[in-house]
């Protein structure tokens, strides 16, 4: 079996008094694909939210690549790390935003150069060269020069997408990649993700799309109500749940 | 129906006697259609015209006006010279006014409870001194420090400075337009940062980008399209402010048309000198308003707008390829 590339382990998450994560297990390994599922307010957007440090944890601990996420280890001691040392450990994950965030004031091109250059210190030239590389792989090589208003939503969160690859991350979350298009427009995103699937990158991907799950994942994890209730191979947990409250999910969504 | 002077084309109403044959669409778009015509529009316009002719008939007869006195001192070298220390005034202000300000409005906006108090406490004290208390306060700051010098705080003062010598009249006035600007700036530029969407940020930070950088490259960019509308008025405001300064006996251009008529006499058409200066350098300011902000418009819109320019030139190709052409010009998209 590959190493294992992400380690959640007990996360608990409140926000005052909700308590949105109570106790999170979720092991990812190397070259997997784990689609995250579950009703809204399951807690799946903040689970991986926690995993990139988007948010503070109030318990428990996320390492990736064996590499505690947040926090330096320091004989029986948590030291939380700084700002500057967290943005770093960033650049190991790509995260791609339900409402693509893409910078509307630079073009397409800038925005898959920016983090390259201002996060790892890359050559410019070289950047430039990596962003033409990652927008002809996700089919917008004539879009280089066009601002991200200018394209549909299809075409932005496929640039997003190219964006999260820049930084050539150890894993790529993507937090409904989908949610926010036009029904005709989901499949093209769906496609880049299946190809990226196919290439071996580690992905948690929360979704909707059952189909899509089956499809393209690894593992299945069922969230639902700030812990995992159910995770295996897609064919188990989505043909043959064993919890009460997947089957409850499932039923609905298919 | 009381205006229209043609009866409508489907107006059914009436006592005609004769069976009327059912209107179809192809009927329809054989006839003319007759704009509205809005005679209270044609009324209001030939008011105003009428008005403005007076008051343009007054400017050009009135002898109070002195046309010729306002030639001769308009571009005389010292009026020249007055507009050139107005101009100084301002760009420095400006400068000063908005790095400070940007300063403030991050402070604010810091998760530091003493940065933010402090700088809450100077916008407050800032905006509640005018502007004119202010600068006599900086004009007589060597009567509350006489000397001012450098060394440990609260501890002993290794070089000093004599206020007077430091400051001057035009640091003074200076010092004075520029805290006081920057205490507007600030709130400017907050309400620019705050409304550039969270999200920005957020994916900023999950692409790990530098702070600093976060702020520059993605934050100000987006935030100036919000800024700059305000700012302009800031910039212009603070222009036509300096002529506050005259309090301070400072040869600004307020100051010196002041001077003149004073020993002169010539009040009314000094102050059109001011007046025509001040409309002049505001028309250029807002001119290059409109193209700072176009700039800073990129990705903002699917596809620009024209600007002015390039409407006129528009225009005119068209009116050329409208003379070479024999056949009258067809509206796109029919009629409205």
């Amino acid at each position: 079996m590959s190493q294992v590339m992400v380690d959640v382990r007990g996360v608990h998450k409140s926000f005052g008094a909700l308590k949105v994560l109570r106790g999170v297990d979720l092991t990812v390994r190397a070259g997997e694909v784990t689609a995250l599922l579950g009703p809204s307010g399951s807690g799946k957007s903040t689970l991986l939210r926690v995993i990139n440090h988007l948010e503070k944890v109030n318990r428990g601990w996320i390492s990736i690549d064996g590499e505690l996420i947040g926090y330096r280890r320091s004989g029986d001691r948590l030291y939380e790390l700084r700002e500057r040392d967290i943005l770093r450990q960033r650049t190991h994950i790509g995260f791609v935003f339900q409402h693509f965030h893409l910078f509307p004031h630079l073009t397409v091109l800038d925005n898959v150069v920016e983090a390259p250059v201002a996060a790892l210190r890359r050559p410019r030239k070289e950047a430039v060269a990596t962003a033409e590389r990652l927008l002809a792989r996700v089919g917008l090589a004539d879009k280089a020069g066009a601002y991200p208003r200018q394209l549909s939503g299809g075409q932005q969160q496929r640039v997003a997408i190219a964006r999260a690859l820049a930084i050539e991350p150890k894993v790529l979350l993507f937090d409904e990649p989908t949610s926010a298009l036009d029904p005709e427009l989901v499949g093209e995103v769906l496609d880049v993700i299946k190809d990226l699937a196919r290439s071996g990158t580690t992905m948690i991907i929360v979704t909707h799309e059952i189909g899509f799950a089956r499809e393209v994942a690894d593992t299945v994890a069922f969230l639902d109500g700030g812990v995992v209730v159910e995770q295996g191979p897609p064919g188990a947990v989505l043909d043959a749940p064993r919890h009460e409250r997947t089957r409850a999910f499932l039923s609905k969504v298919l | 129906m009381g205006l229209t002077t043609d009866p409508a084309p489907l107006d059914t109403g009436g006592t005609d006697l004769a069976p009327r044959k059912e209107a179809d669409p192809g009927d329809l778009a054989a006839l003319r259609v007759v704009p509205t015509r809005h005679y209270g529009r044609w009324a209001a316009a030939l008011a105003v015209l009428v008005l403005t002719a007076q008051f343009a008939h007054g400017l050009v007869t009135n002898p109070v006006w002195e046309w010729e006195v306002f030639r001769a001192y308009v571009l005389s070298e010292t009026i020249v010279s007055a507009v050139g220390l107005t101009l100084q005034l301002t760009a420095y202000a400006t400068v000063l006014g908005f790095a400070l300000g940007t300063v403030l409005a991050f402070m604010r906006l810091s998760r530091n409870p003493v940065l933010q108090t402090v700088a809450w406490a100077y916008i407050w004290i800032f905006r509640s001194i005018p502007m004119i208390v202010q600068l006599v306060f900086w004009f007589n700051l060597s009567a509350l420090y006489e000397r001012l010098g450098l060394g440990i705080p609260f501890g002993p003062v290794f070089w000093s400075v004599d206020s007077n010598d430091l400051i001057g009249t035009i640091g003074a006035a200076l010092i004075g337009l520029s805290l006081h600007q920057a205490a507007y700036a600030a709130e400017i530029v907050r309400g620019g940062v705050i409304s550039v969407d969270h999200g920005q940020l957020e994916a900023a930070a999950a692409l790990g980008i530098p702070r600093l950088r976060q702020i520059r490259r993605i934050v100000l960019p987006q935030a100036m399209r919000a800024i700059l509308p305000t700012a302009g008025n800031e910039i212009i405001g603070l222009l036509k402010g300096t002529s506050v300064v005259y309090v301070m006996a400072i040869g600004e251009l307020f100051y010196q048309v002041q001077v003149i008529y004073g020993r002169n006499g010539h009040v009314i058409p000094l102050l059109m000198v001011a007046t025509a200066w001040y409309v002049f350098l505001t028309s250029v300011l807002s001119v290059a308003q409109y193209y700072v902000e176009r700039r800073f418009a990129r990705g903002a819109n699917r596809t620009p707008p024209p600007t002015p320019l390039q409407r006129a030139r528009d225009a005119l190709a068209r009116l050329r390829a409208g003379a070479a052409d024999t056949a009258p010009a067809t509206p796109r998209g029919g009629t409205a």
